[in-house]
Formats: structure tokens, C-alpha cells, sequence
């Protein structure tokens, strides 16, 4: 008999996360090297700090996996006008709670990180954004900041550079929208969270207070501490090209052991995830569809096949357990690893109600500034939780699509596509679930209520 | 305006924290939130007179962030997560059970004043669903049996001391100072 070897975690973000002995105490803290490469950075200059970034290959955590460095690079240094750094801990993609575990656990990883992304980019303050429903996770950094000032690693003259920066938490109110880089910023102004049309505000130029801002994920800026530590080269080996670094999956849904998992970018595949690191599914259950990475991914049906052409000219073609857990395995499957967010759903659940209940989230949570999204996805929310009821037609399913194609595009931010993804890939792939619902107007009889 | 000094004093302690006032205005609201409980017409026209802002530039934030209130909640505030990963381990049963225990609807206040509950999206701990906040606590995998035994808990006024119940923040916290 072959024994098959399970995949290990390699945690470099949450190598102390769940340590019984560590505290997201300062001491605790020290103790395991912190704060060594602020003050090493501290001493070097800033644009160098930019260069290992850049040279890491590292890319956003956030969602749309954008490489860090770049984003660095665009910042307008010339304006004359203060640079501000802005960390997006507004974590509210349905699916994904890494963050959460950062923040609570860690918080001076992110300090620390955040203070060396300061001083890379020049930041006269940074900002924690921090959504509402963490109060404890906002009351933890606010201790640490005060902490960190204590020690002289944030506030004025930092460790006697003569760099100063302030770190100031601000907490959002409960709305998704403000995880969008350029509605977080409008929130941080103190007004509704409605996003800013790039071009021309993109943030890196315009952002806060029309002022050049980088908006950077929780674990993104932890990131940057550990490419100081161990060099960017040597970062950008860890992981697959393109692909560097680990990432925290996060699955919820229907398998036996959810949580949260750190591993190197593309070293397990999806299906080894599901079945040996979250030891599978639930008795007598088999696997019907899996959203990889929040819920505004487009859903994978368990029993499709993925074929085409890597950027190097390879075939692939995949089974839904093939699909390599990195930024690109995702997005050659059609779909996107987005923020982690890996949500499992068995052949117990009724796809329509699922569907109704992601069109019921979008519906809650658009801003309301572009009509096609906040008509549309209220539409959509109606027409599924309809279906559900009762008073499902047999043409809803071509209506569905019709509404979610003219969200798509349509829209100043790409919350447009976040809520037109989820049910254009539902109908394609489950066109069968929608038929029959029309036809019967029965619930699967097992599925949890999901509307 | 009724606001207690301590209040006062974090209101004009975290004012100056930002460049510009008026991105004080969520701050400051939470502040004022937390002691009233919620931010009527004449809370939102004092917290603009503090900031230099009109009226309804607070008013347009509190009718639009679903975590800000014109009225308060009940004093134990139940929110459960209603989002997909939540749902697909039966966060409606948990919701359904709180409604009943409780005798209060979601998005409504008991009569008594005691009890509200939100169903509310998602609450960013998907991996161990169905989610419950009680208060600032996070309660984790309350499936519809624990949800009946937790508002017991909260209907005796026992939840906090009860052992069976830990929140999350509470774990995370619960680290031996000793050691820290």
C-alpha cells in the first residue's frame, strides 16, 4: 500500500498564533525576535526596503492578489503632499477569517510590519482600519500601539531614527464596502463609504485626503516583516514563481475540521486540502461545489473538468481536486483565490438556496452609488429567495443571468462583479438546480435552510 | 447633551488623533453609541457641532452603516451570523431557537427592554459556524441545541459565569501572565 503523505503547514504569519505560551503581549513578543527588523530596516534606506518587496514578488492578501511591490512603485512621491499608510483590516469577505487570528493573537507582527512599510514609503501616519464586530481585536491593538510607543517603535523619533509616525486604529461600522480600498478611504474621511472611480483616484496618487496612500491587507503588511528578515530573493523561493510566500486558507462549510491553515503557495492541491488537512466530508457525504476564495468567487462544480494553457505554454486538465492552492491555480480554473476564503458545500445542499443566500449578503451590503448594482443585486436577492418560496419560474434562470451581465462592468468599483460573479457561475453550473426548482418547487430535503 | 465625563474625555482624546475632524465622525459616534446606546437627532447634531460638520453629515453615516443605531438594542444584544458558511452549518435553526428562548423576532427589541437580536452578515469566524456574539463576546460553533442552553443562560443572567460558554476573545486572552 502507497502511503500517502499528508501536506504540511509552514507557518511563518502564524508561527506563534497558537502557541499556549505566547500573548499578544509586548514582551511575549520580544522575546521571539520582535521588533529586530524595524530596527534593522530603520537603519538602511527606505527605497531599499521597496527593492526587497519588490523583488520578494509578494502579492496582496487582500483579494485581488496584486504584487505589493508594484503598488509601492506607483506611489506619487512628487506631489509634496504627506504620504499615508492605510491597513485593510476590515476582513468581510464571507469565507475568510485569517486576519482575525493576526490581529487577536500577533498584533505586534502587524505593528511591526506596518512600521516598516511606514518608513519604506515615507508614510507621515498610518492607519488601522478594523471592522466594527472585532471590538476586542480593536481594543488588543490600541494596547499594543501603546505598547509599541512605549518601546519607542511607533509615535515620534522612532528608535532614534528621526522618522516619525503615528499608528492611530480606527474602527469601521459594520459595512463590506469599506473593505474596497477606495470606500475604506471615503470611510476614514468620515463620510459613506462610497468608492472613487479609478481612474482618477487611484489611491496611490489620490487617495486619503487626496493625498498618495497605500492600502495594504493584515497579511500583507505581515509579509513585509518577514521579507526584511530573511531577504527578498529568498522570500520570492518560497511558494512557486509569481506565486511567493505562504497563504492562510481559511474553510468553513461542510467538512469535518474547518479552520484556518497556513502552507507555501501551490504546495497542496484543493482536494488534498479538503480531504487529508480537513479530514474530508461528513459521513455518507459527497462533495457538489466548492466557492475557493470568498463568496464573490465563482463557484466550481465538483464534477467539472478545467482544461487550457499555462502562461508557459503546458497543458493542463483538472479535476476540481487538482486545482493547485496559489493565486494562478484558482484563476486557470476560471475563478480566483481571492482573500482565502475556501467554502465547502456537500450534495446535501440545495444550490438555490445557496445562491439566494449570497444574493441576500450583495443585496444587504451595496452602497447604493451605481444603479446596476443596487438595483440588480437587489433584484437578484428577490428573484432566488422567490424561487425559494414557493414561486420558482422556469425562465428565472436566463432572468438571473440577464440581471447579473449588466451588473458586470457596469459599475465604479468591483463590488459590480463580486455580486454578478456568484450567480453567473451558479446558473451556468447548477442550471439543473433552477430548472427543477422551477418544476417541483421542493426543497432538498436535507439541505439546511440557507434563506 | 447627557455624556459622562469619561466620555467626554475619549471624545476629545481621539479628535486629534486625525488630520482633518471630520474623520473623527465614526469614532466618535462608536463613543457615543457605547454609552447611549444608540445616536438620536440630538446626539448626531452635538457630535456635528464638535466636529465643525452639519447635522447631516452624521445622519447620513448612522442611516447608513448597519452597526449604528438611532434606537438602542435590548441591554443583551444577540447577533448570529446569517451568511452562506454560517447557514450551510444551520445558523437559521441557531437564530430560530434565540427567537423562541428569547421571545423576541430578529431586528426587533423585547418589550421589556432586556433582549434584541440581529441576524446579521457575516462576522469574519466562518471556519467555526455558526457564529453567535453576544455582546463584544464571540461565541463559536452554536448550533441550534447550544443556542436553547446559552439563552437560558442569558435569561437566568448566568452566561458570563458559565463554563460551558467561553468566548473566543476570552480564549484568546486567557494566556498565563506569568509566562507573558
Amino acid at each position: 500500500m502507497i502511503s500517502k503523505k499528508t501536506p504540511k503547514e509552514r507557518r511563518i504569519i502564524l508561527k506563534h498564533a497558537d502557541n499556549p505560551k505566547y500573548s499578544n503581549k509586548i514582551s511575549c513578543y520580544l522575546k521571539a525576535g520582535g521588533y529586530e527588523m524595524l530596527k534593522k530596516s530603520l537603519k538602511g534606506k527606505p527605497e531599499s526596503i521597496g527593492e526587497e518587496v519588490l523583488k520578494s514578488g509578494v502579492r496582496g492578501r487582500g483579494g485581488a492578489g496584486f504584487p505589493t511591490g508594484m503598488k509601492w512603485k506607483f506611489l506619487d512621491r512628487k506631489s509634496g503632499k504627506p504620504i499615508y499608510l492605510i491597513c485593510n483590516a476590515d476582513e468581510s469577505e464571507p469565507g475568510t477569517f485569517k486576519d482575525r487570528q493576526i490581529i487577536h493573537k500577533d498584533p505586534h507582527q502587524l505593528i511591526e510590519g506596518m512600521m516598516i512599510s511606514a518608513y519604506a514609503i515615507g508614510a507621515k501616519q498610518a492607519f488601522i482600519y478594523i471592522r466594527a464586530e472585532f471590538f476586542e481585536g480593536a481594543k488588543i491593538l490600541e494596547m499594543a500601539i501603546a505598547e509599541a510607543k512605549e518601546k519607542g517603535f511607533c509615535g515620534e523619533n522612532i528608535l532614534g531614527s528621526g522618522y516619525s509616525c503615528d499608528l492611530v486604529v480606527h474602527r469601521g461600522a459594520g459595512a463590506y464596502i469599506c473593505g474596497e480600498e477606495t470606500g475604506l478611504i471615503e470611510s476614514l474621511e468620515g463620510k459613506r463609504p462610497n468608492p472613487r472611480i479609478k481612474p482618477p483616484y487611484f489611491p496611490a496618487v489620490l487617495g486619503l485626503y487626496q493625498c498618495p496612500t497605500i492600502v495594504n491587507n493584515v497579511e500583507t503588511l505581515c509579509n513585509v516583516k518577514h521579507i526584511m528578515e530573511m531577504g527578498g530573493d529568498a522570500f520570492s523561493k518560497i511558494g512557486k514563481p509569481n506565486n511567493t510566500g505562504t497563504r492562510i486558507w481559511c474553510v468553513s462549510g461542510q467538512v469535518k475540521n474547518p479552520g484556518y491553515f497556513e502552507f507555501e503557495c501551490g504546495a497542496l492541491t484543493l482536494g488534498e486540502m479538503i480531504y487529508d488537512v480537513c479530514g474530508g466530508l461528513l459521513p455518507g457525504r459527497s462533495l457538489q461545489a466548492v466557492i475557493p476564495g470568498g463568496s464573490s468567487a465563482k463557484v466550481l462544480r465538483a464534477d467539472e473538468r478545467f482544461k487550457g494553457k499555462h502562461k508557459d505554454g503546458t497543458e493542463f486538465d483538472w479535476g476540481i481536486e487538482d486545482i493547485p492552492l496559489d493565486f494562478d491555480g484558482p484563476m486557470s480554473a476560471g475563478t480566483m483565490s481571492g482573500s482565502g476564503g475556501i467554502v465547502v458545500m456537500d450534495n446535501t445542499v440545495d444550490m438555490v438556496e445557496a445562491m439566494a443566500n449570497i444574493n441576500a449578503f450583495y443585496a444587504h451590503e451595496s452602497c447604493g452609488q451605481c444603479t446596476p448594482c443596487r438595483e440588480g443585486s437587489l433584484w437578484m436577492k428577490k428573484i432566488t429567495t422567490r424561487m425559494c418560496s414557493g414561486e420558482a419560474r422556469e425562465d428565472d434562470a436566463d432572468l438571473l443571468l440577464s440581471v447579473a451581465n449588466q451588473i458586470e462592468g457596469r459599475t465604479i468599483c468591483a463590488f459590480g462583479e463580486a455580486a454578478a460573479w456568484p450567480t453567473q457561475s451558479f446558473v451556468k453550473k447548477f442550471r439543473k438546480d433552477f430548472v427543477k426548482k422551477a418544476k417541483t418547487q421542493k426543497r432538498k430535503k436535507d439541505s439546511f435552510q440557507l434563506i | 447633551m447627557n455624556l459622562s465625563e469619561e466620555t467626554l474625555r475619549k471624545i476629545d482624546e481621539v479628535i486629534p488623533r486625525y488630520p482633518e475632524k471630520r474623520s473623527a465622525a465614526l469614532m466618535v459616534i462608536h463613543l457615543v453609541q457605547e454609552e447611549l446606546g444608540a445616536v438620536d437627532l440630538e446626539a448626531s447634531e452635538w457630535i456635528a457641532e464638535k466636529l465643525d460638520l452639519q447635522p447631516i453629515n452624521i445622519r447620513e453615516l448612522i442611516t447608513f452603516y448597519p452597526m449604528l443605531r438611532e434606537t438602542p438594542w435590548g441591554e443583551n444584544h444577540v447577533r448570529i451570523c446569517r451568511t452562506l458558511p454560517c447557514a450551510l452549518r444551520g445558523s437559521y435553526a441557531t437564530c430560530k431557537k434565540f427567537e423562541e428562548k428569547l421571545g423576541v423576532m430578529e431586528g426587533h427589541v423585547s418589550e421589556d427592554g432586556k433582549f434584541s437580536i440581529e441576524f446579521m452578515e457575516c462576522l469574519a469566524d466562518c471556519g467555526e459556524g455558526p457564529v453567535v456574539m453576544v455582546g463584544e463576546q464571540t461565541f463559536e460553533n452554536i448550533v441550534e441545541k447550544d443556542a436553547g442552553k446559552m439563552a437560558d443562560l442569558l435569561l437566568k443572567g448566568k452566561l458570563d459565569e458559565s463554563k460551558q460558554f467561553v468566548s473566543y476573545e476570552k480564549a484568546v486572552d486567557a494566556v498565563p501572565s506569568s509566562k507573558s
